[in-house]
């Protein structure tokens, strides 16, 4: 757990559809709580606003997000996750200390925007969405 | 010996090629994918052909990490970041030499495709890209011609087989008989090098 609340680990939220990463965005954000909530920033669809993923975008939504804290970002299919490690493997397109979080999207959304706005580090806040697998609903 | 503009050729004939090919590729994608194969690459190839006349990279390496990174930044489908890291790492393999052998591409290739395998997790076998990518890169040591021909047979191999990555392997068993349009596409980038070399 970090002790300054002004260091809050981002969330960036890469979906193929613009709606759909705003709407778990907010959903997540309004989980969260009263209080302090760590940055969530979506990167959905494509720059023209149609369905597919944006480099640009992901690039953008993870700048604004950045504290210093570190940034956790959740992808769902496909391109998104694709997108999302070839620019990490570029080194110089995302903030330092950016991981792909290997998590569902919407539950782990909301497990690491609340564990994040709780004020844990970023292996915390991977901790928690990549156990998001394990709760089972049948 | 294979200069920054022998790459650039390669790009520009790709580009030309994906164009000509575009309405294939999106109909081969219908089926079994989301229809937006041939006009994704046609963006992408567009934007490359345009970014490297502005910047003007005077390196083979530096032509196609560059043209890499444009792919990586305006396809938006899988086949961005897929093709972005087969060009960028085989451009950062070949290094900053004003000059390579036709050997020393070949390997560079090489290293190119093991990166697109351990990026989106195929195997020869899939249906994917790697069908066209892997025998063309094993008939590359005898001539371009031979790696075109591979490229082509390896893409029409895809046909019997299941998907087994990406979307199409959502359909399971009613993938078969389809001919993958990543491999279809990557059978045009093989062809575009004969063209670069003017053979």
């Amino acid at each position: 757990m970090s002790d300054s609340t002004d260091k809050l680990v981002g969330i960036v939220l890469v979906s193929h559809s613009a709606a759909v990463a705003a709407s778990v965005a907010e959903l997540a954000r309004s989980l969260a709580g009263g209080g302090t909530t760590a940055p969530v920033a979506p990167a959905g669809g494509t720059v023209d606003g149609g369905i597919g993923t944006s480099a640009e975008l992901i690039a953008a939504a993870s700048a604004s997000v950045d504290r210093g804290a570190g940034i956790a970002v959740i992808a769902d299919l496909g391109s998104a996750v694709l997108t999302v490690k070839a620019l990490l493997a570029e080194g110089d397109e995302l903030p330092d200390n950016t991981r792909l979080v290997d998590a569902p999207f919407v539950e782990g959304a909301v497990a690491a925007v609340v564990t994040a706005s709780a004020g844990a580090d970023l292996a915390a806040v991977e901790a928690a969405a990549v156990e998001a697998y394990t709760y089972r609903k049948v | 010996m294979l200069d920054a503009d022998f790459f650039r050729r390669w790009m520009t004939a790709t580009a030309a090629s994906v164009d000509r090919e575009a309405e294939r590729l999106t109909a081969l994608d219908s089926p079994i994918g989301d229809a937006d194969h041939g006009s994704n690459l046609q963006r992408g190839f567009t934007a490359v052909v345009a970014t490297l006349e502005k910047e003007a990279p005077d390196t083979p390496g530096a032509v196609l990490m560059l043209a890499g990174r444009q792919l990586v930044s305006t396809v938006g489908g899988a086949s961005g970041p897929l093709y972005g890291t087969l060009l960028r790492r085989t451009g950062k393999a070949l290094g900053d030499a004003a000059e390579v052998t036709e050997e020393q591409f070949t390997d560079a290739l090489r290293t190119g495709i093991d990166a697109v395998m351990a990026l989106g997790g195929a195997v020869p076998g899939d249906a994917t890209m790697i069908d066209a990518l892997v025998p063309a890169v094993d008939a590359l040591a005898d001539s371009f011609g031979a790696a075109k021909t591979a490229a082509e047979e390896g893409a029409v191999a895809t046909t019997p087989l299941q998907a087994r990555k990406g979307r199409a392997s959502y359909l399971g068993e009613r993938s078969i008989g389809h001919q993958d349009p990543g491999a279809t596409s990557s059978a045009l980038l093989i062809a575009a090098l004969l063209e670069a070399a003017g053979e």
